[in-house]
């Protein structure tokens, strides 16, 4: 008689699930990332596959390190704004291809504006694992020492770079070296 | 029009009665069902026609704040503009939360009436208990609008200008799709429902299955085509030329299309074998749980999506606390109820059931793999887990895995005897739907293409194999008794379930060649061009003719026009256009798309690069209109099944109890 009970058992388990992820703001989930240094990692560039992405690239500049990818439908939303946060020189913007074809990123980037001053490829999503992505579209913002401060999950809206993110942004760009 | 000022309070009032009578409707009924009170029976179907005429005048009110720029209606000021072209004015409705919300629950009220008006040779008790159900499920949603979503709370001051309905959302495709995909969503409620009336009336037999079955096939068909126009819109409105993104939404409709193609398969089990009962229910059960699951997810802002809606906790909890008293209240009833059904129907190992069991196994696992896919995130942050991310790629690894078994049980069943097949008989006639599935896995992408590989002729060999499996089977006992007369006259009978399951199956077939054929051999060139310039692409030459600004009722646009030819032949002239939305100011891509029975050829315009010259990205893809053709199929398959005469006369033959309703089975072209 005990296995007709088995669905309502395992229903309430996943409704368990559920209400946590409720009161867990999802873009804000706790990354035990935020205040260490970046991961090292050593990646090849998107553009020119011969030189190397490291984690000393984010030395002496606020940057911004973006997790993408062409097959993430949010990615193609949350595009536009990076194209201006890059355009608008307030920080440094750069990318993380994520489990991506090399070609068909290097298209994307082509239609739609490449707001990266680079994009790492992450073809295998090891960097990804230290890094702590777990899923795709994800914003770090790396102050000049090289450490994380902000780690923002989902998509970024107008509202999150305005609230969040400048004020951030400019906070990281007063602090000394 | 003029604006009457009381319309969204008559809408709100409507709605609050709507609530009172589905109460009603939901409580009176099955008390009365349970403790044999006529009059408590008699309630349910007036209440839920009634409940049906409240719910319409709140809806008309809704579209009428919307025609009459009514921005004094907090929701219409977030959806809509005086500029917006009227037809969207209509779909605008639904173009956010608590319109979908409205529009949810209107459908809910049809279907619910449909089934008042095709009850009639059902027992009473039995009636009042489905509408009973189906009017707590509408109860549980009219609340959830009231209290946190109400589409008629007003503004002060109210604006004088809109905000505008979400440019992603306004194309004809739109139009359709969500009222689609709702139908089918809310469809399975009546499949639901009968499973739960079984359960309380303790009557689990294969006549319930047999009411139940053509339900579950026509909520089916809707849920089919609402993800099929999804999918199309996507691929005309995102313009990126994918058609399918794994993007929580879409998995979120997805989930119960799998458990419902089981449950459709299943309820045939039950309904001519009496095997299977309790996992049909079970199914149903499942099937509308995942329905509402979707919902959940989609609105509570759980997961991240582009489809998101509102993000509010109070909603998600709402939900919550619904499904949990919904999905684990049946559950629990479930439990309690099904040890007492006895299953018939002894199989052997070798037998449609057992095909249908596969079937249903592997669709189940589909689904898992996609709950577990999409909750991922869930489960991370609850568990502290290592991170590790899902997305397309791991979608599309499962899927590739899963479909292959999947196809070739679709080829197997149908030759499969009930209970028992002879396995000389089955083999003999596979192997030559497997030998016409080869040749054309082989052939096909040569003729087509002019190359292949061992993966594309796999991909087109299942594909073959489908549709010839289906063919032949239909026409197999046309084919023993020669091409003549003889042969014709045993088309002529061929039950119109059997075409209708026949027809869906080869629609699978056709899907899966237009998913191999284009993602084998799709060709894409981004390149800038200048003003003039012509290149070539897999045998079309594309001309570059120029820009021009085009205004639109709420948007400014760059149009290119491009010329496509081939061999010298004009065959198009695509407009590719990025608009900027006046008032979101988001920019869209309209993609300038020639579609053909064999290719599309699909042109999307990009950045600017200088004066003359622009981004530009041309497709060349070869069968895509395949995959919306074989899902149409499939869903044609399923109104033929749904509507099979079967179902119409069943109960001239029915036997002692249902001598009655003979009458009215004549009156009526659908049955229950």
């Amino acid at each position: 008689m005990f296995k007709y009970f088995i669905p309502v058992i395992v229903f309430f388990a996943l409704a368990g699930f559920l209400v946590t992820g409720l009161y867990k703001d999802p873009t804000a989930v706790s990354s035990p990332l935020v205040g260490k240094p970046v991961p090292q990692f050593t990646l090849p560039k998107l553009w020119d596959n011969e030189i190397e992405f490291s984690e000393s690239e984010f030395a002496g500049k606020v940057s911004l390190f973006n997790v993408w990818a062409t097959w993430c439908l949010a990615c193609r939303q949350e595009h536009p704004l990076l194209v201006e946060l890059s355009n608008s020189k307030v920080v440094t913007v750069y990318g993380l291809n994520y489990k991506d074809e090399i070609s068909e990123a290097r298209r994307y980037l082509v239609e739609h504006g490449d707001p990266f001053e680079a994009s790492a490829v992450d073809a295998t999503g090891r960097v990804g694992i230290d890094w702590g992505v777990y899923g795709v579209p994800e914003t770090f913002i790396i102050d000049k020492q090289g450490v994380i401060r902000h780690k923002h999950i989902g998509v970024i809206t107008q509202n999150d770079v305005q609230l969040t993110l400048l004020p951030l942004i400019r906070q990281l760009h007063n602090e000394s070296m | 029009m003029i604006k009457i000022a009381m319309i969204p309070e008559v809408g709100n009032f409507a709605l609050i009665i709507a609530l009172c009578l589905a109460l009603v409707q939901g409580i009176v009924p099955i008390l009365g069902a349970q403790t044999r009170t006529f009059q408590w029976i008699a309630i349910a179907k007036p209440a839920a026609r009634a409940q049906l005429l409240f719910i319409l005048i709140s809806y008309i009110c809704l579209t009428y704040s919307f025609i009459t720029n009514d921005f004094s209606v907090l929701y219409v000021a977030n959806n809509s503009n005086s500029a917006l072209p009227i037809y969207y004015k209509f779909s605008a409705v639904w173009g956010a939360h608590e319109g979908s919300l409205l529009l949810w629950v209107l459908m809910l009220g049809i279907w619910t009436f449909a089934v008042t008006i095709f009850c009639r040779s059902l027992p009473n008790d039995m009636v009042a208990r489905v509408l009973g159900v189906m009017g707590l499920v509408s109860s549980g949603f009219l609340l959830f609008m009231l209290l946190t979503s109400n589409p008629f709370e007003r503004i002060f001051p109210s604006p004088m200008e809109g905000q505008d309905l979400n440019p992603l959302l306004q194309d004809p495709g739109l139009v359709i799709h969500p009222p689609m995909l709702y139908m089918g969503y809310v469809g399975f409620s009546v499949a639901f429902s009968f499973a739960i009336a079984a359960l309380l009336g303790g009557k689990l037999d294969s006549i319930w299955a047999r009411w139940s079955r053509p339900w579950a096939i026509f909520a089916w068909v809707f849920l089919t085509i609402g993800i099929t126009l999804g999918s199309w819109w996507a691929y005309h409105e995102l313009g990126w030329g994918g058609w399918w993104f794994w993007d929580p939404v879409e998995n979120a409709s997805f989930m119960p299309w799998l458990v419902g193609t089981a449950l459709v398969h299943s309820l045939a089990v039950t309904d001519k074998r009496s095997s299977f009962k309790s996992w049909t229910v079970l199914l149903s059960i499942l099937t509308f749980s995942l329905c509402l699951l979707g919902a959940f997810l989609v609105r509570s802002g759980v997961l991240v999506s582009v489809h998101a809606f509102a993000n509010d906790p109070a909603r998600g909890l709402y939900i919550l606390v619904f499904l949990a008293v919904v999905i684990g209240g049946s559950l629990l009833l479930y439990a309690i109820r099904t040890p007492h059904i006895k299953s018939s129907g002894q199989f052997d190992i070798f037998s449609r059931e057992t095909a249908l069991l596969v079937n249903n196994v592997l669709l189940l696992v589909a689904m898992l793999t996609i709950l577990v896919g999409t909750l991922y995130p869930l489960f991370v942050s609850a568990f502290d887990l290592p991170s590790l991310s899902v997305g397309k790629p791991y979608f599309d690894f499962v899927f590739s895995v899963l479909t292959l078994p999947l196809v070739l049980v679709v080829g197997i069943g149908p030759f499969m005897r009930w209970k028992s097949a002879v396995m000389s008989k089955v083999l003999i006639r596979l192997i030559k739907v497997a030998v016409a599935g080869i040749v054309i896995g082989i052939a096909l992408p040569f003729i087509v293409a002019g190359k292949t590989s061992i993966l594309v002729s796999l991909g087109v060999a299942l594909g073959g194999w489908s549709i010839s499996s289906a063919v032949y089977y239909l026409f197999k006992n046309a084919i023993s008794s020669g091409f003549g007369i003889r042969g014709f006259r045993r088309i002529v009978k061929i039950p119109q379930a059997t075409w209708g399951m026949s027809i869906a199956h080869c629609g699978i077939g056709i899907f899966v060649l237009g998913v191999t054929f284009v993602s084998a051999f799709e060709q894409v060139r981004e390149l800038p061009m200048q003003v003039g310039q012509k290149t070539e692409m897999a045998g079309y030459e594309f001309q570059f003719e120029g820009i021009e600004n085009v205004r639109g009722p709420n948007y400014a646009s760059k149009q290119a026009s491009v010329r496509v030819s081939r061999e010298g032949r004009l065959v198009a002239t695509l407009f590719p256009e990025k608009r900027t939305y006046l008032v979101q100011q988001n920019p869209m891509t309209e993609a300038g798309i020639d579609s053909g029975f064999l290719r599309d050829v699909y042109v999307a315009l990009g950045e600017q690069v200088d004066e003359k010259t622009w981004g530009m990205r041309l497709y060349y893809k070869p069968f895509v209109q395949w995959i919306w053709l074989g899902a149409m199929l499939m869903a044609t398959g399923g109104i033929l099944a749904a509507l099979d005469r079967r179902y119409r006369i069943r109960f001239k033959r029915g036997g002692g109890q249902h001598v009655k309703e003979k009458m009215y089975s004549k009156r009526f072209a659908i049955p229950s």
